[in-house]
């Protein structure tokens, strides 16, 4: 009976691999003791006691090397607090967080990346405000700018964690030096340095705004970028808010400041081709023509850092670096476009919290810079933390006073717009559409 | 009805009969034009798979300056895309040796269940006469259709909240945590998955000789008895075409995994592993070419032991004898 022995196998693999299953299931549920929590390192951790043996689940679109950053970062609150934080990062975080939340399967906190989604689940009431201590604790570390974007009908919702400066342009410092070219702080430098390379013979800037099904999303940094730029940023509040219509002469007039380097065959695309290139150079490499000497200038937010190849010196004095972006008129102050994610909580456990307090924290926002490749806009970060040049570039920038910041609009716009109309729409205008049929077209998309 | 019953007899042993129409089609696409056109279109499937491969043994900087086919003019062969996927010491910079298992934890059980209610289903419904059986077919039937997008939501609002009607507590919410996630998994690909199973080894079923079923009721074999030694060797191809099937369809799964499985690392599969792979901004990307061909030796083994059962179990149900 050869037959009959099949099922019996079967089910005996069945059993074994349950058994296996729970064994190892019992063997992580013990929990670690904070023997730890009367030490000396542990006493700035005093006001987060009383939570020993609870678990927080974190959810956010960080992943990999930097999700291990993130670990090491709270380690010693962890040991000292007793309280576990279960990180889980993934590439579907915006997609997924919905579901999860819809499902009944909230994580306890996000890290959320888009003021416009923050928006969204506190009008379906699935996000609880923040505590007390978290809300003193923001106020203290971050600036009114930054926590306008996580407050919503007047309630606080969580303090920005990381941050990003955009207004970036990547140069390499040893050909500058090496063409006597030097860095531009005013526009019209910029201009003159860009038509005395594009006179040399090599096309000035490199861009790329291909990114998978976010196609198009670099190109929306640009025209941010020449928002705050040519116009004020009382007028860029209300374009991110539909305060005036997306075809509004001002936007027309931001586009077509941007289309005077993005759509300049003399000017574009360095190493790649043509204007049109653009659309289809990755986001990822389009920097890299920069070490080859085959473009000059290339303006990307200070997280392209880890893109440039293994054994590239990021420095002032190195292969590459960034110079911020100057301003057309001066006398309107420095603005700086930039992104970060918020640490909002679907829970509000003691625990939950507590974590969240400390995430708001100067101490925290110490230790995660010195793990490195980090920028905090916590005014309570101290540069001699951060380790990496262009971050200790960012955090300056963010600190000084004369800074007027500005979150990301297409964040800020509904995800219909700015993860949507607004990428596409840059996609058929590097391809050649004019700037009032592709501005008239977001508009008509603007959900009513 | 035709003289064709190519489905019963290949299921029982191989016979003549299939030979027959293997050798007719064989016949039809022996010609030499036959023969060329499928070499170009094997050839022309197999470049994307074999520039794949090559592009995983190729360094990071070569993989990020040029095409593939540089490979040839240029040879530079390294395994340490592999090595950093497999046991890279971050712990977030591979480690697909330890995804791997959750792969198989959650792959073996999800095709084994539906196998199992299925093959009982599909036996009921052939063989054993009760009322509203036709409908209930037809209803099974239909849920093929229902794509599985739609039932996500629900399906994880059943496990995190439970079930209760009018206020009262029908079924509590179930709360696993870490590894026991894993019967979510298994749970939600065995919804998934029944609907086709039961079509599938019904027409199977149903097709047996009616004179077999007869002889071992007449012998006094119950219906457990009649399943357990006629049934079930005979529709052994079915079973196992249908597993193959759940199979490649489990272990390439993403979208149930990512929901239901979650990303933790005591139960996130390989292919959720794969995906988060190349970083928060995609700088690694390097790795995903060695990463893609780790999670392709297991389905391809299982593939190339199994294909035989496959192309017969393609037949399951389309020609009734």
């Amino acid at each position: 009976m050869a037959v009959s022995a099949r099922p019996r196998q079967a089910l005996a693999v069945v059993g074994v691999l349950g058994l296996a299953l729970s064994v190892t299931a019992c063997g992580t549920g013990d929990d670690k003791k904070s023997d730890k929590a009367g030490s000396t390192e542990c006493a700035a951790y005093e006001k987060y006691q009383g939570h020993d043996g609870k678990k927080v689940t974190i959810y956010s679109s960080i992943r990999d090397i930097e999700a291990d950053r993130l670990a090491q970062s709270w380690k010693q609150f962890e040991d000292c607090t007793g309280i576990k934080i279960d990180h889980e990062g993934s590439g579907e975080f915006e997609a997924q967080l919905g579901i999860r939340v819809d499902g009944g399967n909230a994580p306890d906190m996000a890290f959320i990346p888009q003021p416009g989604l923050i928006k969204r689940f506190v009008d379906s009431g699935k996000l609880k405000p923040a505590s007390a201590d978290t809300k003193a604790m923001a106020e203290q570390n971050y600036s009114a700018d930054w926590l306008k974007y996580s407050t919503v009908n007047s309630q606080f919702y969580g303090a920005p964690l990381g941050s990003n400066v955009k207004s970036f342009v990547w140069y390499s410092p040893k050909t500058f030096k090496e063409k006597g070219w030097t860095v531009p702080t005013t526009w019209d430098e910029l201009t003159a340095l860009s038509d005395k390379i594009a006179a040399s013979g090599t096309k000035p800037w490199c861009a790329g705004i291909e990114s998978g099904d976010a196609t198009g999303w670099p190109a929306t940094d640009w025209i941010e970028d020449m928002m705050l730029r040519t116009q004020t940023p009382e007028v860029y509040d209300q374009w991110t808010t539909h305060g005036i219509p997306f075809n509004d002469p001002k936007v027309a007039e931001a586009l077509d400041k941007a289309g005077t380097i993005l759509k300049n065959e003399k000017y574009v695309n360095g190493g790649f081709g043509g204007v049109k290139s653009i659309a289809t150079t990755s986001f990822q490499e389009a920097g890299t023509p920069i070490t080859a000497g085959k473009c000059a200038l290339h303006r990307q937010a200070s997280f392209y850092a880890n893109q440039w190849a293994k054994g590239t010196k990021v420095a002032e004095d190195g292969d590459v670096f960034a110079f911020y972006f100057p301003a057309i008129d001066p006398a309107k102050g420095k603005p700086v476009l930039g992104g970060g994610e918020f640490v909002a909580a679907f829970a509000d456990r003691a625990e939950v919290q507590a974590v969240q307090t400390y995430l708001a924290s100067g101490e925290y926002a110490n230790s995660r810079a010195k793990i490195g490749d980090w920028v905090s806009a916590n005014n309570k970060l101290e540069l001699a933390n951060v380790p990496n040049p262009v971050d200790k570039l960012s955090v300056q920038i963010l600190q000084d006073q004369k800074t007027v910041f500005r979150f990301d609009g297409s964040d800020l716009m509904p995800a219909a717009v700015g993860a949507g109309t607004f990428w596409k729409g840059m996609v058929d205008w590097i391809n050649g559409k004019d700037t009032a049929t592709v501005l008239k077209g977001i508009e008509s998309s603007w959900p009513k | 009805m035709t003289t064709t019953t190519p489905t019963l007899p290949a299921g029982a042993q191989a016979t003549g009969k299939t030979a027959t129409t293997a050798g007719r089609v064989r016949k039809r696409l022996n010609s030499r034009t036959a023969t060329v056109i499928s070499v170009v279109i094997a050839v022309v499937w197999t470049i994307p798979t074999f520039g794949l491969l090559v592009s995983s043994v190729r360094p990071e900087d070569q993989i990020k300056s040029n095409g593939w086919w540089t490979f040839f003019t240029d040879p530079q062969f390294t395994l340490e895309n592999y090595q950093e996927v497999l046991f890279g010491s971050s712990s977030s910079s591979g480690q697909l040796a330890s995804y791997f298992i959750n792969s198989l934890a959650i792959t073996i059980p999800s095709v084994l269940f539906p196998l199992a209610f299925a093959s009982l289903a599909a036996y009921a419904l052939a063989w054993i006469n009760f009322k509203g059986r036709d409908w209930m077919y037809i209803a099974i039937f239909a849920l093929q259709i229902v794509p599985l997008q739609m039932a996500i939501v629900p399906l994880l609002k059943f496990f995190s909240t439970g079930v209760s009607l009018g206020g009262v507590t029908i079924m509590p919410a179930w709360d696993l945590v870490d590894e026991q996630k894993f019967a979510q998994v298994w749970f939600a690909h065995t919804c998934f998955a029944l609907p086709f199973a039961v079509f599938l080894l019904h027409n199977f079923i149903s097709q047996l000789p009616k004179d077999l079923m007869e002889a071992a009721r007449v012998d006094g074999a119950t219906h457990p008895k009649i399943f357990r030694t006629i049934v079930l060797p005979l529709i052994t191809p079915a079973i196992a075409a249908f597993g193959i099937f759940q199979f490649l369809w489990v272990w390439n799964d993403l979208l149930v995994a990512l929901i239901f499985a979650g990303g933790g690392n005591e139960t996130a599969p390989l292919t959720v592993r794969l995906a988060e792979m190349a970083g928060t901004r995609g700088n690694e990307w390097q790795r995903l070419t060695a990463g893609a061909f780790v999670s392709m030796i297991v389905p391809l083994v299982v593939f190339l032991s199994l294909q035989r059962y496959f192309v017969r179990g393609l037949l399951a149900g389309s020609v009734k004898g």
